[in-house]
């Protein structure tokens, strides 16, 4: 599959899976600024099928596409070091607050506009969890999806992928153009590659360069340019974007906190033990 | 019009417990919004299968029945249940959250322009009051689900888009009879008003599906080890203990990890959500995403030689001591006592 063009569907996370207890503010909102921000896992199992399509054919083409905040344009840079070839960003402030319906909407225009003719994403973001953004690129395209994908391979112009249900394996063929999702049972991504790490350290998109020190512009650091684009880029209707755009709104947050319950204290020794299996076996938990 | 729909998989040819289970709760919303509980159930040859549906208290069952639908695709399915939804307008639609529905709930979703909430472990209905606008929305579906890896407990709303979509775990809902002789109507669905040529673009090769093997969720009594139990040489003695008692072994995710269990025994937010009359957490410190999958367990005993373990704020019993000195006394005292 010569020439292909494919998009990398890839979000900055919060690293939920090291969440101290500092993680949680005293009114029980989450203190986003003390978790490190990462790549998140299975976009770049993504990511690495994307490289491997490239590695195989002449004249493949992958592109990074994010939504976020201006610091997002990180995850980018993460993927250009192992082998993209180049990414946009999508930010703007109409964008905040969209659940993934709009999430989806403003994706699935900057895909329009990017034109490939696979789109690869993660099977799900570990700060929600929810797999849907995928699926609803796919249904926003009007195209084809294929989730749960941990190994893909061309024959004959359509896409052989083989994915990872509760019990099993099914293989599936799909045409082009796609959407698949990506297991974390995929392979793992490659590291970094020095020479582009060199090459895109300091590639940058205009809002970070417009926010940069002036050491860095008098260094004349190679400016790369990364793409940055806002709602009138992919033409979006603010209407379907942010808190408006989105279906489901948050009621209401609690934070976790785990109830004490009246508890019986016992120690190892026999007599509290037995008493402890007669008690059990009288109130017919056990027996 | 306006029902409830509960979308129903199918698993080995039979409905899936997941489905089954989202019956029930489906029935208790029905009666609580006063609307009607209906199922819908797609694949090929399905000649009676409604009749393992109705039981759950299932007033509709619309069954599309064709070789086409024989296994889950995601096109063919969507183009059937959202031609279906548009032409029924329910106000809430419930599926699994299995690799099932959380392939379709979504694309359905988005062809419906309808709020889907992902991994629900709470299901209720309440009203909610906008100030701005001074409305009140009265009787929607409280979405209450764990976010940001289980630290919050969000509850998500759909005010204003139909159907109110969400998925839940297998696991999290029980599921009951309501009565054995209940009966419903059938409703065929004539896929041909709703498949098109393109939606078959995906084929499929190969399956192949492991049948069910270990099955912690059914257990009454569950006899779960953590890292405390220190190997997989120690875990015999959960083994043991759960054979006198006549329960299952089940593990947490870092007993998992260290391989002194298979994955299929985890319980927890990653894992399975279980209920049994009786949990002893042995070696189990207790974090959050491990408590998710067990705490509306009906007794709970923690063996446990830190006092202070999480764990033993949630246990009715706290055994303060060493696993390998408790459990083998466990043992002998229930051999003695028991009849
Ligand atoms: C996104 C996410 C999802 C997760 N999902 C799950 C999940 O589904 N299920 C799950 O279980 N975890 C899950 N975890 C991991 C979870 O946070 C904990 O790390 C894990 O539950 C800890 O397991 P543990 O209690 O066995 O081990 P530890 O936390 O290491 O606790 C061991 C306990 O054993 C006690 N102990 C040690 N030696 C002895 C002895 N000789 N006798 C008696 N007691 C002893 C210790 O005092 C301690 O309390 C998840 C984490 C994340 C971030
Ligand atoms: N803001 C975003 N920018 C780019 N890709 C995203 C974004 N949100 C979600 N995705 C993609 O959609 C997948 C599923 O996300 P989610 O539905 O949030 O679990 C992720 O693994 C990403 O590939």
């Amino acid at each position: 599959m010569n020439g292909i063009k494919i998009v990398v569907l890839a979000k900055q996370v919060p690293d939920t899976r090291n969440v101290g207890p500092d993680a949680m503010k005293a009114d029980g909102t989450v203190n986003r600024s003390v978790l490190p921000a990462i790549f998140n896992p299975e976009d770049l199992n993504a990511l690495e099928q994307a490289l491997r399509i490239k590695d195989s054919y002449e004249g493949v083409t992958v592109t990074l596409l994010t939504m976020g905040p201006v610091r997002a344009a990180e995850i980018i840079r993460e993927g250009l070091y192992r082998g993209a070839d180049d990414g946009v960003l999508l930010t703007d402030r109409a964008f905040a607050g969209s659940d993934t319906l709009a999430t989806s909407y403003a994706l699935a225009l900057a895909v329009r506009r990017l034109a490939p003719d696979l789109v690869l994403g993660g099977r799900q973001a570990i700060d929600g969890d929810t797999a849907q953004v995928g699926p609803q690129v796919a249904e926003k395209l009007g195209w084809p999806q294929v989730t749960y994908a941990e190994e893909m391979h061309f024959e004959g112009g359509r896409l052989i992928i083989r994915r990872r249900l509760e019990r099993g394996v099914e293989t599936v063929s799909a045409p082009l153009p796609l959407v698949v999702t990506v297991n974390g049972t995929a392979p793992a991504c490659r590291y970094r590659n020095a020479r582009l790490l060199m090459k895109y350290k300091y590639a940058r998109t205009d809002t970070e360069l417009q926010a940069e020190s002036s050491d860095y512009i008098a260094a004349g650091r190679p400016a790369v340019r990364l793409t940055e684009w806002g709602v009138e880029a992919i033409s979006a209707d603010p209407e379907q974007l942010g808190i408006s755009g989105s279906p489901t709104k948050v009621k209401e947050i609690e934070n976790v906190i785990l109830q004490a319950k009246e508890s019986k204290r016992l120690t190892a020794s026999d007599r509290d033990i037995e008493s402890l299996v007669r008690e059990l076996l009288e109130n017919h938990t056990i027996g | 019009m306006n029902n409830l729909f509960v979308f129903c998989e199918l698993d080995e040819g039979r409905p899936a417990e997941v489905s089954l289970e989202l019956l029930t709760k489906g029935r208790s919303l029905a009666n609580t919004l006063g609307c009607r509980l209906e199922a819908v159930i797609l694949g090929s040859g399905l000649e009676g299968i409604e009749n393992e549906l109705f039981p759950y208290g299932v007033d509709v069952v619309h069954v599309a029945d064709d070789p086409v639908l024989e296994h889950y695709r995601t096109l063919p399915y969507t183009s059937v249940i959202t031609g279906l939804f548009r032409q029924e307008k329910p106000q809430i639609a419930l599926m699994g959250a299995t690799t099932t529905g959380r392939d379709l709930g979504p694309r359905v979703s988005s062809a419906l322009h309808s709020g889907l909430t992902a991994d629900c472990t709470g299901l209720e209905t309440g009203d909610h009051y906008v100030k701005k606008t001074d409305t009140t929305y009265k009787n929607l579906l409280y979405q209450i689900r764990p976010a940001f890896g289980g630290n919050i407990i969000a509850t998500i709303i759909n005010p204003d888009h139909r159907p109110q979509m969400a998925t839940v775990r297998e696991g999290v809902m029980k599921r009951e009879i309501v009565n054995k002789n209940y009966k419903g109507e059938v409703k065929k669905i004539d896929i041909r008003e709703f498949i098109k040529p393109e939606d078959l673009a995906v084929e499929i090769l190969g399956r192949h599906i492991e049948p069910r093997r270990v099955d912690i969720k059914s257990a009454q009594i569950i006899v779960s080890g953590g890292y405390g139990m220190g190997s997989k040489e120690n875990f015999a003695l959960l083994y043991e203990l759960a054979s006198v008692l006549g329960g299952e072994v089940a593990a947490s995710r870092a007993a998992v990890d260290a391989g002194y269990a298979g994955h299929e025994r985890q319980v927890g937010q990653t894992g399975v959500t279980v209920r049994p009359k009786l949990y002893i957490a042995c070696g189990i410190s207790g974090q959050i995403q491990h408590t998710a999958g067990m705490d509306q367990s009906g007794k709970i005993i923690a063996i446990n030689n830190d006092p202070m373990a999480p764990i033993n704020n949630i246990a009715d019993y706290v055994i303060n001591g060493d696993v390998a000195e408790v459990i083998p006394k466990l043992i002998k005292h229930y051999r003695a006592n028991a009849r």
